[in-house]
């Protein structure tokens, strides 16, 4: 049996959409910006792609700008807005536990000159708006707030975070990694007070190398890439078609059943959290109060912490049994240094080198996450046993 | 421009009658090494030197880089080669090729004809003194000196004329193959890579040994000693490496003996397989990338404790050196930003916070024993399964 439990790395791409993508990419090749039919049906295809996500969002189809997926996204809102908006301002405020694509850009301005506050996060991951209102100034030009962490699966307060920003400083921008939390919830920037948002195509069961950024109508940017002027200007490079349909394909089919799909993943994760516990000396990490089995908390993401455990070993010895999972999140998976957001919600330090990250996806069954389960009461004892002295 | 290389080697020259081994020993090392590189060529043997001629276009930088990892090779000479058409169009020829090789022409050189086509109208010094002089017409600035030139600008007369003057300086060594066949204990890390690199320059085939332990080292960690063998089989040419699953010997050992002894332990049964692997393969000797001090398991006593399980040699080119220097050579071979990819090896995860540094020969046997029981059985299983992977 394979149980595929990395989901928030990457997902599998729908057939519907691979079938779709198969044929833009073999038949219908045109490159949108041709006088020719072939170009006219090229972008009758990108026309397609922005009705349907900005119907989902609820927003004007002229506000989706497509990219290469959630790195570019998040660079351009962030360099973008913090050059367009220079003589404003020098104030960047984000939180302690974004990807690398924000927390790297964000010390990247800082070499440009910006002042970037991280706002602190508590033991479930979460940021608190008295900490957003005492970081916010006349000066802050710009505010970014995951919507769902990646290696956690907490949420933050973004309706709220919105409000509050646009109270105390009408121009301040808040823009929302929206990377893992697309495609699980409903978000509606206009009522959330978003101004910018990034999406990425193959976290929702989408292709790689597409994602879109959402930038308000009344939002002022600048382009990091130039070039031929496609999308008024903003973002050159001739669009990746069958990339960006295969991205709108898959949140299509994504939104029309979110509702069902939501409590599947919810019912999954409270049975595995339910089974996962039964095992001595794991630590299911950032649920909140009051919240046994992850309400509150992202449907697809659990993070569990096993005493005495290697993450690496207990991945690899999972892997022998066809079970895929993530020690820390796949981007921080290559690198040594234990996860900077574990740390962050308090983690203990002998539980850092021993968390493992499960994500589910609207593929994940309860027969898979039995079979994990009596895999890891097989294999966790034996592990154990073996450890390092 | 150029059209052929003359090849020199190091310490070939000087061994007597066996001599004609070593040189075709190089020119197989050779031919293997141009598989790789485009265009056609031609290796040939006369009268003591060796020639590569390039039948078809090549690319002379791809030429020079795989010739540079042929062991054997001191000096890489790029060569101009002309039809004989008589002295005054050879003068012409010299005459180009300084100004094509040479722009900035301040600088002393000197002649050195040698004539192997003996009905050759002019001697060797003749042309020497000829040549030196239409040099000198051409080019006033430069001037001769006989005795240190900046340019040494060979004439060798043969069928055809080769002109060369530039040595690409080669790795030195001797060919490999010449010296036999020796099993590498090939770990991730930094020192064995460059351990087995130096015993294949002594002119040493070369096959490795790689201990994988899943699930406590991962795919991609094996992948990267697969890695590792394909740099240094540049050198070597194919590298067979086995795989041995160690993971079951070494939680067995884990159970039963101290664990401060772990590492010495584990080192002495990969020693007894590598060995055991050497001998099916008929190589004559083990070698490894040990340092004394380095680490536990590499001061003098360990030594001791993990050599004397073996009959075979065991082969330490890096015993006296630093870390740094290792790391030199790592970088010169272009092992370095593979070896240090951070992916656990099976010689660090159960390690000891404060492992044995001075174990005691008669202790270690003793515990040793604790394994009897099912030890044999699975070293047999371990051998059994190995996988064998040809790097080349």
């Amino acid at each position: 049996m394979e149980a595929y439990f990395d989901n928030s790395a990457t997902t599998r791409v729908f057939p519907e959409v691979a079938d779709l993508m198969t044929k833009i990419m073999c038949e219908d090749y045109g490159n949108p910006s041709s006088l020719h039919m072939k170009g006219l049906q090229a972008e009758q295809y990108l026309r397609y792609a922005k009705e349907t996500l900005a119907g989902i969002l609820k927003v004007r189809e002229s506000e989706i700008l497509f990219t290469s997926g959630g790195t570019e996204s998040d660079n351009l809102a962030l360099i973008g807005c913090a050059f367009a908006n220079r003589r404003r301002g020098n104030h960047i405020i984000t939180t302690s536990i974004e990807h690398p694509a924000i927390l790297q850009t964000c010390g990247y301005l800082e070499s440009q000159g910006y002042r970037v506050t991280y706002l602190p996060v508590d033991n479930n991951g979460q940021i608190h708006l008295e900490d957003l209102q005492r970081a916010m100034t006349q000066g802050t030009i710009l505010v970014s707030i995951m919507h769902t962490n990646n290696e956690i699966g907490s949420l933050q307060p973004i309706e709220e975070a919105g409000a509050l920003i646009k109270r105390m400083n009408p121009g301040t921008l808040f823009h929302v990694d929206a990377v893992q939390g697309f495609g699980k919830a409903r978000i509606y920037p206009k009522r959330m007070h978003i101004d910018l948002m990034s999406v990425s195509g193959h976290k929702i069961h989408g292709p790689k190398g597409v994602g879109f950024l959402y930038v308000g109508e009344k939002v002022k940017i600048q382009p990091i890439l130039f070039g031929g002027g496609q999308q008024q200007n903003l973002r050159s490079g001739t669009e990746n078609v069958p990339g960006i349909v295969g991205l709108a394909k898959a949140a299509e089919l994504l939104y029309n059943h979110l509702d069902e799909d939501v409590r599947h993943l919810y019912e999954c994760k409270s049975h595995f959290i339910e089974g996962v516990e039964q095992i001595p000396d794991v630590r299911v990490n950032g649920l909140l109060p009051g919240a046994p089995y992850g309400e509150g908390t992202a449907p697809h993401v659990v993070s569990v912490s096993f005493r005495g455990v290697r993450s690496e070993v207990l991945l690899h010895a999972l892997e022998e049994h066809g079970i895929y999972v993530s020690a820390g999140s796949a981007c921080s998976a290559r690198k040594p240094q234990p996860s900077a957001t574990l740390r962050a919600i308090g983690v203990e330090r002998a539980l850092l080198e021993s968390t493992i990250r499960f994500s589910f996806s609207i593929f994940t069954t309860v027969e898979e996450i039995d079979y994990a389960l009596e895999v890891m009461y097989d294999k966790i004892p034996m592990l154990r046993k073996y450890s390092r002295r | 421009m150029f059209k052929a290389f003359l090849i020199k080697y190091a310490e070939i020259g000087i061994k007597g009658k066996n001599r004609y081994l070593f040189e075709d020993a190089l020119i197989h090392q050779m031919k293997y090494a141009l598989k790789k590189c485009e265009g056609e060529f031609l290796i040939s043997k006369t009268q003591g030197r060796i020639y590569v001629d390039a039948k078809t276009e090549f690319d002379f930088e791809e030429v020079v880089e795989h010739l540079k990892k042929v062991f054997g090779i001191s000096g890489i000479c790029p060569v101009v080669y002309v039809e004989d058409e008589g002295f005054e169009k050879l003068c012409d020829t010299v005459v180009q090729y300084i100004a094509d090789v040479y722009p900035d022409r301040n600088k002393t050189f000197k002649v050195q004809a040698r004539r192997a086509r003996k009905n050759y109208p002019k001697d060797s010094m003749t042309i020497n003194m000829d040549m030196g002089e239409a040099i000198l017409k051409a080019y006033p600035e430069m001037k001769v000196d006989v005795h240190d030139p900046d340019i040494l600008l060979n004439i060798e007369v043969r069928e055809k004329i080769y002109i060369y003057s530039e040595i690409i300086p080669g790795p030195g060594g001797m060919p490999v193959g010449t010296g036999g066949k020796a099993m590498l204990l090939l770990s991730g890390g930094i020192d064995s890579p460059v351990a087995g690199y130096m015993i294949a320059k002594r002119g040493v085939k070369i096959d490795a040994v790689y201990f994988h332990a899943p699930p406590y080292t991962s795919e991609r960690a094996k992948q990267k000693v697969v890695d590792l063998a394909r740099i240094v089989s540049r050198y070597t040419g194919p590298i067979y490496l086995h795989v041995i699953n160690f993971t079951d010997i070494q939680l067995y050992i884990y159970e039963q003996c101290p664990h401060e002894e772990l590492t010495i332990i584990m080192r002495r049964y990969m020693m007894r397989i590598a060995e055991h692997i050497a001998k099916e393969t008929e190589c004559l000797g083990l070698i490894t990338g040990e340092s004394i001090g380095q680490v536990a398991s590499q001061t003098m006593n360990s030594l001791i404790a993990t050599n004397e399980v073996c009959e075979l040699p065991v082969y330490r080119p890096l015993i006296g050196f630093d870390k740094q220097e290792i790391v030199e050579v790592s970088e010169k071979i272009g092992t370095y930003e593979t070896s240090i990819l951070p992916f656990e090896d099976c010689c660090t995860i159960f390690v000891a916070k404060h492992p044995v540094t001075k174990p005691n020969l008669n202790v270690i046997r003793r515990h040793e024993k604790n394994l009897d029981e099912k030890i044999d059985e699975l070293v047999k299983t371990a051998l059994e399964t190995e996988e064998l992977i040809i790097v080349d």
